[in-house]
């Protein structure tokens, strides 16, 4: 069972009352992009084993949009932040970095 | 002009705690920018009721304003007042980027009373009703579907669903309520 915390009303949510939305953090390749860049923002992905980055949406609560950053093999969350984040927040990788000392950082 | 009718017209059932349709309930969305002064100032001359703060709901003289997201209230108000209370929020926040909906026919608001009634939500809800205190409404699911719900009394919970599944969240009520079937008999 996964346990987010809603940064836009705090209320800390399982993960029945949110939905899923992939990876956070995608650099989009629209119209005049290369076809290599546009497949690759439609379908290459991490899908790492350990520390990810995920966007969810508090779908049965607030309804807003949230990003959050948990590790994949053991679900420990190391904290969610505002979807209006081009990347991982100073704390946010300072928490991770705090559980997960051989982590090679957010590239 | 055809009579309103609620969902289930004042529906009942009683088990372990008692639950009942609330009947007619006039029920405005509000959204827009919670930090407006402007915004702030139409809730308090429709409810009566300052500006509540995350996940607050504010009662004042049987009605309230209750906070849905960070865009979003939900004003409650008696059913007649609610398309002249939604007409005069417009009015006040002409020019800002609000809208004021009268929602009051497209939701259903149940009322759950008793000793035990947090037991019936907590089969169906996952929320944790020890550190739910009054004051706070609760946007969660019930079952399948999407719910409000908030401490009306003491020994009350209040819970807006919409009007299309309310059927579905009456019989969820209800089964939840039966007797014999309380979580922690004592």
């Amino acid at each position: 069972m996964l346990t987010l915390t809603c940064p836009c009303c705090g209320v800390a949510a399982e993960e029945t009352e949110l939905a899923p939305g992939g990876e956070a953090h995608l650099k989009r390749f629209g119209p005049g992009a290369s076809d290599e860049d546009f497949e690759g923002y439609l379908f290459a992905r991490k899908n790492p084993k350990g520390v990810h980055f995920e966007r969810w949406r508090h779908a049965m609560g607030c309804g807003k949009w949230f990003l959050a950053a948990r590790c994949t093999a053991t679900l420990e969350v190391f904290g969610t932040y505002k979807a209006q984040s081009p990347e991982p927040p100073p704390e946010i990788i300072a928490a991770i970095k705090a559980r997960r000392p051989d982590w090679k950082g957010y590239s | 002009m055809s009579e309103p009718i609620s969902a289930l017209a004042g529906k009942n059932a009683e088990g372990f705690a008692r639950v009942s349709e609330a009947g007619l309930q006039g029920m405005i969305t509000l959204r827009g920018n919670l930090a407006s002064a402007a915004l702030a100032a139409a809730v308090k001359a429709a409810t009566g009721c300052a500006l509540p703060g995350n996940r607050g709901i504010h009662t004042k003289a049987g009605k309230a304003a209750a906070w849905m997201s960070p865009d979003e209230l939900l004003l409650l108000v008696p059913y007649g007042e609610a398309e002249a209370t939604a007409a005069a929020l417009e009015a006040a926040l002409a020019g800002e980027h609000a809208l004021a909906a009268n929602v009051s026919d497209a939701r259903a608001l149940f009322r759950v009373s008793g000793a035990k009634a947090d037991q019936v939500a907590m089969k169906l809800c996952p929320v944790d009703f020890a550190r739910l205190p009054q004051g706070e409404i609760r946007r969660t699911r019930a079952a399948q579907v999407a719910a409000a719900l908030w401490r009306s009394a003491p020994d009350e919970i209040s819970l807006v669903c919409f009007r299309s599944v309310a059927g579905y969240v009456f019989d969820l009520l209800a089964i939840s309520a039966r007797t014999g079937s309380e979580l922690a008999p004592a």
